[in-house]
């Protein structure tokens, strides 16, 4: 078989993080290039005395779609959901480290986690619209934020679903229930509600694995669009969408982060020889 | 379990092996029909073309596939990559091959004219350089792979010393210009076939190391 570039000699690391230990995490020049949104820094969190994720440091970088990828239980979704601070809302959690927001601390006991989480836009695997019209899905943030001048909330309703590229589709029924929409045209909805409020960050947990490959390909197209105006953070167990998708892919396993690198370089030659497992399908 | 795509690859790779290996034959036997001046031995040789030819297209056919059905990536990837260049590159061989054995028909009436016996010392370098690329493929070995890289300089300097002595020739005896300018030409197919396997070498560092090195004259 093809073997990886680099040298056999080396221990297994992922053989390491299954017994315990730490590995350093692998993370490519290229992704420090780019200014940081979001600083994630010797990030530790533990679910009761079982700790989930392991000394994660890693920048991601402003205005581009950064993939978090690795097998069930590698702490990618936890990791996102520490980003805009839900797993506050589990009892058990304990973390250490932080993250910081464009500079502000995220686990700064002075940080208003309401106002934190207007900074960042998030997106689940099923698409919860609102059970109202789709006009009033997109401006629900705006609503709540005390906005009654029509003239913004119309500007805001297009500018968002034109942004995520569903405005063609439903323009002429923005007053028709956001629930009689199909499951792909809800997903984009869900964007275009995220997307309504201007967030720093948009975090998207697996934003496509409940729909058909259409809806896919769409929702695919659309992060390709949101590029270079947000930054997105987005977790996915669809190998092909992280490599059609990201401009960056990080590799976790076990709660660690094992590689981190450009997209194109962590699926056509990743460092690490574990990575090349992963991505070629070898395990996981 | 062994994943589909492993099995395609393995696939992939004795096809490969067998395009190396008939080539290698190809090559092998079309410089001794040139230094034995056997012509049955070289309509052999001109007969395995097209056996060749079916072969690369086969292998040319099962990249696609694995391209289209698997989207390999990474190592997978660079080897189907790889796989497809090197097919390329071992077809062109075959041809020049049969290029070298098409020169013994044509030398059949210079019975006068010699065979510079340093041809014979080109030929089995460049054969090993074939032999040697093959091994590299399939065992994915980039150091060895480098070492083919260094033997091409050899063939080259080979060849300019045949060449020189062929010039002379051509001065004494211009009545044998154009046996001569055959001869020439054989050792010309030979340096190219060196040059191809060094592609073939450069593809397995490509396969192994994601580097591509072509064009870099530092390695």
């Amino acid at each position: 078989m093809p073997t990886s570039a680099e040298t056999p000699s080396s221990p297994d690391r992922l053989a390491v993080v299954a017994g315990g230990g730490q590995v350093p995490a692998e993370v490519h020049q290229r992704v420090r290039q780019d200014p940081a949104v979001l600083e994630i820094d010797g990030f530790n969190l533990w679910y009761g005395t079982k700790q989930a994720l392991h000394s994660i440091s890693m920048p991601i970088p402003h205005g581009k779609v950064t993939a978090l990828v690795g097998p069930s239980g590698c702490g990618k979704s936890t990791l996102l959901r520490s980003v805009n601070r839900l797993n506050d809302l589990v009892p058990s959690v304990r973390i250490t480290g932080d993250m910081r927001l464009n500079g502000d601390s995220i686990y700064d006991p002075r940080m208003d986690v309401i106002e934190l989480r207007k900074r960042m836009g998030m997106v689940f695997q099923r698409p919860n619209p609102f059970p109202m019209s789709i006009y009033e899905n997109v401006v629900y943030a705006l609503r709540i934020d005390g906005e009654t001048s029509r003239t913004v909330l119309d500007e805001v309703c297009e500018k968002s679903l034109r942004g995520a590229a569903l405005w063609d589709e439903v323009k002429d029924r923005l007053s028709d229930s956001a629930l009689g929409l199909s499951g792909g045209q809800q997903q984009r909805l869900c964007i275009a509600r995220a997307i309504a409020a201007e967030p720093e960050v948009l975090l998207l947990d697996e934003p496509c694995s409940a729909l058909d490959p259409i809806a896919t390909g769409k929702v695919e197209d659309l992060i390709q669009e949101l590029r270079g105006h947000y930054s997105v953070l987005i977790v996915t167990h669809n190998m092909q969408q992280a490599s059609r998708s990201s401009d960056y892919t990080a590799f976790m396993y076990l709660g660690r982060l094992i590689e981190y690198g450009p997209t194109t370089d962590i699926f056509t030659k990743p460092v690490l020889r574990e990575t090349e497992a992963y991505v070629t399908g070898r395990f996981g | 379990m062994t994943r589909h795509i492993e099995r395609q690859i393995e696939q992939l790779k004795e096809k490969i092996l067998r395009v190396g290996t008939l080539v290698e034959e190809a090559i092998s036997k079309s410089i001794s029909a040139v230094i034995n001046r056997d012509a049955s031995l070289a309509q052999r040789v001109l007969a395995s073309d097209e056996a060749i030819d079916r072969m690369e297209v086969e292998v040319e056919e099962e990249c696609l596939k694995i391209l289209a059905l698997y989207q390999p990536v990474a190592a997978d990837l660079r080897f189907v990559i790889a796989v497809l260049k090197i097919n390329n590159d071992l077809e062109r061989m075959g041809d020049l091959a049969k290029n070298i054995a098409k020169r013994v028909a044509q030398l059949e009436g210079a019975t006068t004219v010699e065979i510079p016996p340093e041809i014979r010392p080109m030929a089995m370098q460049a054969e090993e350089m074939v032999r040697e690329c093959l091994a590299a493929v399939i065992n994915g070995d980039p150091v060895l792979a480098r070492r083919i890289r260094e033997q091409d300089d050899v063939v080259d300097d080979a060849r300019q010393k045949i060449r020189k002595r062929l010039l002379a020739g051509i001065k004494d005896h211009p009545e044998n210009v154009e046996a001569l300018l055959r001869v020439n030409s054989i050792t010309k197919h030979i340096e190219r076939i060196a040059d191809m396997a060094t592609n073939v070498a450069e593809d397995v560092i490509y396969m192994v190391e994601g580097e591509i090195v072509r064009h870099r004259v530092d390695e």
